[in-house]
């Protein structure tokens, strides 16, 4: 806990006069955010071309990943935390994450919908373009 | 908070609440409004992510993703724009410590792995519209092109940002207002990181499965 009344500055530290008397806890959390980082890509990229895998479930795991990362990007390299000095920074994240929840699953919902309750298309529509059309 | 408790709490020595203490200070309502940016930015990806999940099977009889993608590719640019974000953390590091040397060449460290990451996707971009992937081919290659391609925006945007601070580290210094601004710039750069990691799970990697 911290006196400092304000809330902290997205991406910035705390308390600048300490960052500027310690060198390394800054590159030490740059550092641990980027291993983990390059290990949560490596994973994706393997489990999307390994067939050890239960393949069914990969796309979910990939998802999951992202996930993971997008995490590791907000803590490590945004400084986004749950302190107390940085609530607004974080009510201002959850909202975004709620309208990009609402807007992909949102549209993907509606389109799947459409798609179910369309009536077939007559036999003409469904020709590849780039066929010339049977005499 | 029940007021009785916090008039109790009050002491003379005890730190000013932020009503008392006055309008926060500017790095800190600068870096909170671009922030909401930020944000909202991910919202319109957003948007792009929904299009081109819809049609990414509308593809009109024309190529699919798994016969365009080249997945070393993918891997080589993902690499570079990771890096890019950690080289630019490093560079927010010297530039916190007035660290002039540093800030230079952590700064031409991210310029040339976010140059090279776009050189990469223009070739990828190229290749694919002269074998006739192009994006009027296709509603799923025009879904491509606009959320890869704003992406793509986005980092020749960032790297022409950091050139112009670079020109306003070397004339001005580390002046407030520059230190502002490359606070934003370190936001915005480590934000298009977490669009790409999105980005190579649902079009590159996701989009190659049967």
């Amino acid at each position: 806990m911290t006196n400092m009344p304000y809330d902290r500055a997205p991406g910035g530290t705390s308390i600048p006069a300490k960052a500027e008397a310690g060198t390394s806890p800054g590159l030490l959390i740059y550092t641990t955010g980027l291993l983990l980082a390059v290990a949560l890509t490596a994973t994706s990229f393997w489990a999307a071309n390994t067939t050890r895998l239960w393949a069914p479930g990969v796309p979910l795991g990939l998802v999951v990943l992202a996930i993971a990362q997008m995490g590791i990007h907000l803590v490590f390299f945004l400084h986004i935390t749950t302190g107390s000095d940085n609530t607004n920074n974080v009510l201002a994240l959850a909202f975004g994450v709620l309208i990009v929840l609402l807007v992909v699953s949102g549209s993907l919902w509606i389109m799947t919908n459409l798609n179910d309750n369309m009536m077939p298309p007559p036999p003409t529509m469904i020709m590849p373009m780039d066929m010339p059309m049977r005499p | 908070m029940n007021v009785a408790v916090a008039a109790y709490d009050i002491e003379p020595d005890a730190a000013p609440t932020a009503n008392e203490a006055g309008p926060a200070p500017k790095r800190i309502v600068v870096a909170y409004g671009f922030w909401i940016f930020l944000l909202s930015d991910i919202v319109m990806f957003s948007a792009l992510f929904a299009a081109y999940a819809v049609l990414v099977s509308a593809t009109a009889g024309g190529l699919a993703g798994v016969q365009l993608f080249n997945q070393r590719s993918v891997a080589i640019e993902t690499a570079c724009l990771l890096a890019s974000s950690y080289t630019s953390g490093l560079m927010s590091l010297a530039v916190n410590k007035r660290h002039r040397a540093g800030t230079y060449l952590f700064a031409a460290l991210t310029f040339a792995l976010g140059a090279t990451f776009l050189t990469l996707e223009i070739r990828e971009f190229a290749g694919m519209i002269a074998i006739g992937a192009s994006p009027q081919r296709s509603a799923f290659l025009s879904a491509f092109f606009a959320l890869v391609g704003c992406h793509g925006l986005h980092v020749a945007a960032g790297l022409i940002w950091l050139a112009v601070m670079m020109a306003q580290v070397a004339t001005k210094g580390f002046r407030a207002n520059v230190e502002r601004r490359l606070l934003c710039f370190a936001l915005f750069w480590h934000a298009l990181d977490i669009i790409w990691v999105w980005l190579f799970t649902v079009v590159y990697l996701l989009g190659v499965r049967p």
